[in-house]
This record gives C-alpha cells, sequence and structure tokens, in this order.
C-alpha cells in the first residue's frame, strides 16, 4: 500500500509540462481545483476531462502510474460516494427495506467521485511534472511578498523541500521496520480498529527515532556545505517566464471562462 | 605551512542532565598534533570511539576544540569569521549517502553548496558539470538520487564538495554502508581527484584495503594518535595493530604468518603482487642453487 502513494514523487521525463514554470503549474493546479467545484453539469465535466486529459497526455507521466496513486484514497472515494447515494433526497429510483436510492443521490456520487478522482490526479499531476526544489522555488518567488510580514519564506519552502525529499525514504523505512516487525511476530493485520492501530506503535517509535537521526545528519551535512539560510545565496535554476508560460496563462482563462460560460449558458437555457 | 594543521587538539563531549546542566565531560581527542601538506592523501585508521570521526569535524569546524588550536588554510577555526571560508576549503563527505544528499535530482544537490556560496548561475552550472564528471557521474544527472545505488549516491556527495572547489576533501568513512563494488567506486574516484586535481585527502576509514595507497597513514585509539607512518611502515607492524583491534589487508597478515614460519620476506607487504613477486624471486633462487649443486 505504501508505495502506491504518488503525491510528492516526481516522474522525470521530458515534456513541455515539465519544462513549464513552476509558478504556472502551481497557477494551473489552483485553477483547476477551483474549476471542479464552478459547474454542477456534465458539459463542465467534459471540458475538465479534455483539459485534464491533454495536460496529461502532454506530460508524457503514464496514466497507469497516475492512476496507482488513486489506490491511497479509495476508502474515502467509497465512503463519500456511499454517503453521496444514499441520503440525498430526492426522485426514489429503487428502494430496499429503508434504503432509498435517488436520481439525484447518484448524480451527486457520481460527480463526487469524479471531483475527487480529478482533484487527487490534478495535483498529483504537478507534483509528478515539477521538481521539488523546483515546486517550492515556485513557491518561495510566488510567497515571496510575504517576507515583508516577516513570514520566513525561504526557510518554509526548504523545510518543505527536505520533507518531500525524505518522503520516499522514510516509507521505504517503514516497510523495512514492518516487515522486520513481522519477522518477529507482529501482526498488523489482524483486530479491530483500535488493536490496529495500537500495534502501529513499535513501527512509529523506531521510524520517529531513525528521523530524527536522519534529520541531525542532514543539518550537519548542510552546514558542512555552507547552508547559512537564504541570505546571500544564489539559484542554481532561478525562475523565469518564458513565452510558453505566458501561454499557458492564457489558456488557463481560456478554460475558466468556458467552464464558466458553459455553466451559465447550461443553467439559463436548460 | 601545510594545509591543515593541528596543534595540541584536545576534544570534550560534555554530558548534560536532564535539566541541561553539565554532568559530566568524556574526552573524545586527547592532544592531538598532526599536519598535512597540500596534495597529500591522508589516512586515518582507527577502531570505533578512536576520535577519528570528532577529528573530522574539526576541520570542518562542526566541532570547536575544547583546547589546543586547528588551521585550516592557515586560518584558524575557533575565530568565528573564518567559519565559512574554513567550510568551502575544506569539504566533508559523511558515511550515510541518504542523510546527506540535499537535492531531488543529482544535479541539482550538486548545485547546492555553489548555491549557498553566492556563486552566479552560469558559473554555478559549469562548476557542477565539471564536478559530475570528475566524479563519472554525469550520465545520472537528470535522476533522482534515490534510484541510485549506494557507490553511485556516495560520488554524488564527492561531485557536491568538489563542486565546491575544495583544496581539501575530508571523508569520513565514507564506505562504511556501501558493498564492495561500492567501495571501490568510491575509493577510485577519491584516488583519481587526488592525482588528477590534486585534492588534498583525508580519508578515515576502518578498511585497510582503502589505505594501501595513502601517502601517509594515522592510527588513532582512545583519542591519541598511536602510529603514524607511511602505509609500509604501519602495516610492518602487524602485532601492534591488532593491540589497537586492526585488520592488517589479507595479503600483508599471510606475509607476516609466512615470515613468522620462516619464509624470509621483507617487511609491510601490502598488494598481492609484491607478495607474488617475492615468492617468485625465492623460488627461482631456490632452483638456481640446486641446479649449481
Amino acid at each position: 500500500m505504501i508505495r502506491d502513494i504518488t503525491i510528492g514523487q516526481y516522474y522525470p521525463a521530458d515534456s513541455v509540462i515539465h519544462r513549464l514554470d513552476p509558478r504556472v503549474k502551481l497557477m494551473g493546479t489552483i485553477v483547476f481545483l477551483i474549476s471542479l467545484f464552478l459547474f454542477d453539469h456534465f458539459v463542465g465535466y467534459i471540458i475538465a476531462t479534455l483539459f485534464l486529459g491533454c495536460a496529461i497526455k502532454m506530460s508524457k507521466v503514464p496514466l497507469k502510474f497516475m492512476v496507482k496513486g488513486l489506490k491511497a484514497i479509495f476508502m474515502l472515494l467509497a465512503i463519500s460516494v456511499v454517503f453521496n447515494l444514499l441520503l440525498t433526497d430526492g426522485v426514489v429510483v429503487f428502494q430496499i427495506w429503508k434504503i432509498k436510492v435517488t436520481q439525484e443521490g447518484i448524480r451527486m456520487a457520481v460527480f463526487m467521485a469524479i471531483r475527487l478522482v480529478y482533484l487527487i490526479l490534478g495535483s498529483s499531476l504537478m507534483t509528478l511534472t515539477t521538481t521539488p526544489n523546483d515546486l517550492t522555488d515556485g513557491m518561495e518567488k510566488a510567497m515571496s511578498p510575504l517576507r515583508k510580514l516577516r513570514v520566513p519564506v525561504h526557510e518554509i519552502s526548504m523545510m518543505m523541500s527536505i520533507a518531500l525529499r525524505f518522503i520516499p525514504i522514510l516509507l521505504e523505512e517503514t516497510d523495512k521496520i514492518m516487515k522486520a516487525q513481522q519477522a518477529r511476530g507482529a501482526d498488523f493485520e489482524s483486530g479491530n480498529l483500535i488493536r490496529r492501530a495500537k500495534s502501529m506503535i513499535p513501527i512509529l517509535v523506531p521510524l520517529f527515532i531513525s528521523a530524527f537521526r536522519r534529520a541531525n545528519d542532514l543539518a550537519m551535512a548542510m552546514e558542512a556545505r555552507c547552508y547559512r539560510g537564504g541570505e546571500g545565496r544564489t539559484k542554481m535554476k532561478p525562475l523565469q517566464y518564458r513565452k510558453r508560460d505566458y501561454i499557458t496563462y492564457g489558456i488557463y482563462i481560456g478554460y475558466l471562462l468556458a467552464v464558466v460560460g458553459v455553466n451559465l449558458a447550461w443553467q439559463r437555457w436548460m | 605551512m601545510g594545509i591543515i594543521k593541528i596543534k595540541q587538539l584536545v576534544h570534550d563531549y560534555l554530558k548534560h542532565d536532564e535539566e541541561g546542566n553539565i554532568e559530566g565531560s568524556s574526552r573524545a581527542i586527547n592532544k592531538v598534533s598532526l599536519e598535512v601538506e597540500k596534495g597529500q592523501f591522508i589516512a586515518i585508521l582507527g577502531h570505533n570511539g578512536s576520535g577519528k570521526s570528532t577529528l573530522a569535524k574539526h576541520l570542518n569546524v562542526i566541532l570547536m576544540p575544547t583546547e589546543g588550536s586547528v588551521w585550516v588554510n592557515g586560518k584558524d577555526t575557533s575565530e568565528e569569521k573564518n567559519l565559512w571560508e574554513i567550510r568551502q576549503s575544506a569539504g566533508m563527505v559523511f558515511q550515510n549517502p541518504d542523510n546527506q544528499i540535499i537535492g531531488t535530482v543529482v544535479e541539482e544537490d550538486v548545485g547546492f553548496g555553489p548555491e549557498n556560496m553566492g556563486i552566479p548561475t552560469e558559473k554555478i552550472w559549469q562548476r557542477v558539470d565539471k564536478a559530475l564528471r570528475s566524479v563519472n557521474m554525469i550520465a545520472y544527472r537528470h535522476h533522482s538520487p534515490n534510484k541510485l545505488s549506494g557507490g553511485q549516491k556516495q560520488r554524488v556527495a564527492i561531485a557536491g564538495v568538489v563542486a565546491m572547489r575544495p583544496q581539501c576533501i575530508i571523508l569520513d568513512e565514507p564506505t562504511a554502508m556501501l558493498d564492495p563494488l561500492g567501495r571501490k567506486e568510491v575509493i577510485e574516484t577519491v584516488r583519481e581527484l587526488n592525482e588528477k586535481e590534486n585534492v588534498t585527502v583525508i580519508l578515515i576509514t576502518h578498511y585497510m584495503e582503502e589505505v594501501i595507497y595513502s601517502d601517509r597513514v594515522f592510527v588513532m585509539d582512545k583519542g591519541e594518535i598511536v602510529l603514524q607512518g607511511s602505509p609500509k611502515e604501519v602495516f610492518s607492524q602487524v602485532e601492534r595493530l591488532k593491540q589497537y583491534r586492526l585488520d592488517v589487508p589479507q595479503v600483508t597478515e599471510l606475509a607476516y604468518e609466512l615470515k613468522k614460519a620462516g619464509v624470509e620476506l621483507s617487511d609491510g607487504i601490502l598488494t598481492t603482487k609484491e607478495l607474488l613477486d617475492e615468492l617468485k624471486k625465492q623460488w627461482m633462487d631456490r632452483v638456481k642453487k640446486e641446479n649449481s649443486r
């Protein structure tokens, strides 16, 4: 299960999307996520699907790889679908004992599922095509006005990029610890939820200890390489808008207008 | 004056109780003095807890002397204003390859040091290119460090230090967590840097095989330098090394045992070839003797 989490991983490939400025991708993701909640009709979903589909196609990230990331939210997805399906009032389609399934319920469930899936796909597309360094660079640059309010922008972005770098390492370590405990007879799979949660303690304790040890090592290695905060630091890859970035911003505006426009039109005439 | 000069260095680790008061101290380094010339390949050997890693941390100003002093490139490490210059001129590679790679792409990690030093963007790229080439990792520049082998990761870490253009590289047990192949890769890379770029290398290790090519070996035990000299000189003292819980290279040990059993061999044989040559020579001598009889 652990290896299925693809959020925060980078998929190296040479594509237009990979080469876009991270600020553009950040903006794009936000635009896409907001757009998902702007419409409530299937035409909107068609446009969103086209938009996302094109982006994925252009990114050269295999769809299979992205779908794998969805496994992690399967439970959440299932719960929200079931609740929407059963608890929405409206025209009854069929009824078993006291449980009613309505037309509106089906609609809501399907739309909710699509929204959730798109949310995950949209945001993981950004992290898959942007190196964490680029991503945090983008955020640092985008948030830099906040520095005037004494927000430690550089430190936050550094912390994020290190966290992202260590996610796969710590996941691997968790896996290793789990296997080591299982080899000694630990049981993580049976029992109720509380018991299973309790059985995680022998995993978390060594994991935390090793994470602190790693943090200590890393801090030393960073200092040894002259790290002294954001002051006086230059960039190996400074962010610079290019023509393709402006074009992409244009596409976003077009996309938003299309989504909102179609939705309004649908509401008025249908 | 050499690139590194250590004079009567003492380091105490302080123990704190739960309230943060000092409870006691343990001495990790006791009056160590040594000097390293530019361009040398130095090896520091020692068993666990012999103080060799502590010594290394002094060269990079991660630790400060309790007593005595350390000069790197003519600069005193106890003066705050020298800190960044020293860290730039004496780069450090640590034991665990995972815990010292900061970037998520190989080239970004190599660029981390130069970025911190405030070097202009184009120059960073030149340095990264050159550093990656010098450790033969240029083909992996766009890879994620997580997908590399231990030896490759360690070479990236070395490149990260090389990109800062240090005069001296200190490697603190860089091969302790690697498999034999990775060990060979790393040591070859380090030797190449020493020979081609004339970088001073200080290699801290407990693998004897890595030491035989060095110019000078220091053996540490209980915080003191107990033995020093060329590899030949040091390894000819097999008994003493064993006393410090250190092994000698397999060939040296074999030669030593043969000698004890009565075969006439010279002291401190370090490579298989040396031993073979000597044995062959003796064999030929004996054959000659028998023929002339």
